[in-house]
């Protein structure tokens, strides 16, 4: 990449924006997504008898079933919302970057 | 020339499948075997077609760029619903029950963290492998041969476990020959990958993983309408003919240190695969990663749904029934096991709602299954050889992308013969413990050199080599120091080691050595290399500069 670019880039406020914004938002999603997983892990590890829990009284189905089914869901539900909003917000501004420095 | 070559070894392997399966000394399964041969017959024709449109090294390894995020997330999906995992989760929810959906969960959750971390710059930095991003701004020659050594070894790990788990499934489903199995699937998978590169491989990806997730939906929806569609209809009576374990955790996790570093294996193992990263780069940019990735995340827990409905409906539907029942193996030890074992669980439950047609079906697209995963990962492995050690090690870049792709397709043949010699090799060995490895070698060498390379300013030539090495030698030393090898295949009473999987340790050797040898080297192309950072970042960040789409 050519040195002005770097300069042009590294100073327009649109990239500081982007970056801030973006390493922010990504960070916290695989934060909860980490501790969502783990916290499953873990719960398996020391308390397996909560998991295998009845829902309610006379039924089989245990307190895991919608626990792991909901991991599941989950998991997809939150590349979703980074999608939609790096596809979205993220993606504008960085068009903007991309704008400045066109032809360089 | 090319098309007088495919004509023959397309007659060739048919021919060997005929003849054989004339000779076969099980019962022939017909209406699989005319299944197979129509998928065989269409995926060929999808070769010939990407065949004519594969020109150039980039069309080779990237199908020139041009597919679509959808298309990409369900060939992700498709690398990734292997016949081991159909088979094998739904085996292991039919035997143990809510331990099927917690192993399953694990390989899902890599997935989110992949497109928050890794998908965006990869895609952005690099042009045909993963060792382009590592090695963006550090030395060429050495970070290329660690990150090549890596992703040969994972590839060729994955391979084997493919090839000897494909020639058993297809001797039980279509009562061939071991070897003739393994060598029909080396043949395919030669055939596929150098005549249609990724373009063919990707399709042939696409079509299956279709054709899997529509028969694990019907064979879902089969089960469920036995309950009025009432998951506690079919819990309660799977617990009536099992018992109550089957609805909580079981002994899958034994130990928390146990659990956390198969977690970690698995979540950073997947971004670490060589032949996944390299599906990144046959999307046009950064906005069609991140949706392939949406997509893929959604398939593949749409797929370990059904699987654990598909686990449920064998429990309800296939076990104690007489003709699933192996006499001879009942003979010996009671119980009800079924033939084939526990991993026939999906294949027998294919027979119990839709009889010989269906079972038929399941089996081709189990085989075709294995097929698609192979050529995947086989091309994965050959471009190792032929971007990173022949192109940009051996000849410093200065080579056309004819000579690179003609060299890619002789690393192809070469390493669908070696999968068919260690498939044979393999028959008879126990080789639980290789995906395991694959995916320690994946999160431990892998993961962290190409995670810090996009990250980490810091950075030098000197700690990824030997960071990346520790990484890679740990994985391996604590994997044969523990109870997968030491006890279970070097037969030793006690394992040195005592945990079954080494990544979270492994992976700290990795990162921390990484870390101690980059930010003591006080060398002039280290501080070369850290400002380099900068361009590399805005790059990685914005797109500008990034490999786009070829023009066709």
């Amino acid at each position: 990449m050519h040195k002005d670019i770097v300069e042009v880039v590294k100073n327009d406020p649109n990239y500081k924006e982007l970056v801030a914004k973006r390493t922010s938002f990504a960070v916290k999603l695989s934060i909860i997504m980490l501790l969502v997983y783990f916290g499953f892990i873990l719960m398996i590890a020391y308390f397996p008898h909560v998991l295998g829990t009845p829902l309610s009284e006379g039924s089989v189905t245990t307190v895991g079933i919608p626990v792991g089914m909901g991991v599941i869901f989950f998991s997809f539900i939150i590349t979703g919302i980074y999608t939609k909003r790096a596809n979205g917000e993220f993606d504008d501004l960085n068009n903007k970057i991309k704008e400045k420095v066109k032809g360089m | 020339m090319i098309n007088r070559v495919f004509l023959f070894l397309i007659l060739g392997s048919i021919a060997v499948f005929a003849s054989n399966a004339v000779n076969a000394p099980r019962e022939l399964n017909v209406s699989a075997i005319v299944m197979f041969l129509i998928f065989v017959g269409a995926t060929l024709g999808i070769t010939y077609w990407a065949a004519k449109r594969t020109k150039s090294a980039k069309d080779f390894y990237t199908a020139g760029g041009g597919i679509t995020g959808f298309q990409n997330g369900m060939a992700i999906a498709g690398d990734y619903m292997s016949a081991a995992s159909f088979l094998g989760i739904s085996g292991l929810v039919y035997a143990s029950g809510y331990d099927g959906l917690i192993y399953s969960i694990g390989f899902l959750v890599g997935w989110p963290v992949i497109l928050f971390m890794i998908a965006e710059p990869l895609r952005n930095l690099g042009k045909y492998t993963f060792a382009d991003v590592a090695s963006y701004r550090l030395r060429q020659t050495p970070v290329r041969i660690l990150a090549a050594f890596g992703s040969i070894t994972t590839v060729i790990l994955y391979l084997i476990a493919q090839m000897v788990g494909s020639g058993k499934l297809i001797q039980l489903l279509f009562g061939l020959n071991y070897e003739v199995a393994v060598f029909i699937v080396g043949i395919l998978m030669i055939l596929y990958v150098t005549f249609g590169g990724m373009l063919a491989t990707t399709w042939v990806q696409i079509i299956k993983a279709f054709l899997l997730l529509s028969g694990a939906t019907f064979m879902s929806v089969a089960v469920m309408a036995h309950y009025d569609f009432n998951f506690g209809k079919l819990f309660a009576h799977a617990v009536e003919l099992k018992d109550v374990s089957i609805m909580a955790p079981g002994k899958l996790v034994s130990d928390p240190i146990s659990a956390i570093s198969l977690a970690v294996a698995l979540i950073f193992g997947v971004a670490g695969l060589p032949h996944i990263l390299m599906r990144f780069f046959t999307v046009s940019d950064a906005k069609e990663a991140r949706k392939s990735v949406f997509y893929a995340t959604g398939f593949i827990g749409y797929f370990y749904i059904l699987t654990f409905i598909i686990g449920f409906g064998a429990i309800v539907m296939v076990l104690g029934k007489p003709e699933y029942l192996d006499l001879a193996k009942q003979a010996i030890s009671g119980g009800q096991p079924i033939l084939g074992g526990n991993n026939m669980a999906a294949i027998h439950l294919s027979h119990a709602v839709g009889g010989d047609f269906f079972l038929g079906f399941i089996s081709a697209v189990a085989f075709a299954t294995i097929l698609a995963v192979v050529s995947g990962l086989t091309l994965a492995g050959a471009s190792a050889i032929s971007h990173d050690l022949y192109s940009s090690v051996i000849k410093k870049g200065q080579v056309d992308s004819v000579t690179e792709m003609k060299v890619s397709k002789m690393a192809t043949v070469a390493l669908g013969i070696i999968a068919i010699l260690l498939g044979i090799a393999f028959e008879s060995q126990n080789i639980a413990f290789v995906v395991g490895l694959a995916f320690a070698i994946a999160a431990s060498a892998n993961f962290p050199i190409l995670f810090l390379s996009m990250y980490w300013r810091g950075l030098t030539t000197r700690g990824t080599v030997i960071g990346g090495s520790m990484g890679l030698a740990t994985a391996v030393v604590l994997l044969i120091l523990g109870p997968a090898v030491w006890v279970d295949v070097l037969k030793n009473a006690e394992a040195i080691f005592p945990y079954k999987y080494p990544a979270l340790f492994s992976m700290t050797v990795a990162f921390i050595a990484t870390y101690f040898f980059s930010v003591t080297d006080n060398s002039q192309s280290a501080k070369e290399e850290k400002e380099k950072f900068e361009a590399q970042f805005i790059r990685a960040q914005t797109g500008i500069g990034a490999e786009g789409a070829s023009s066709h």
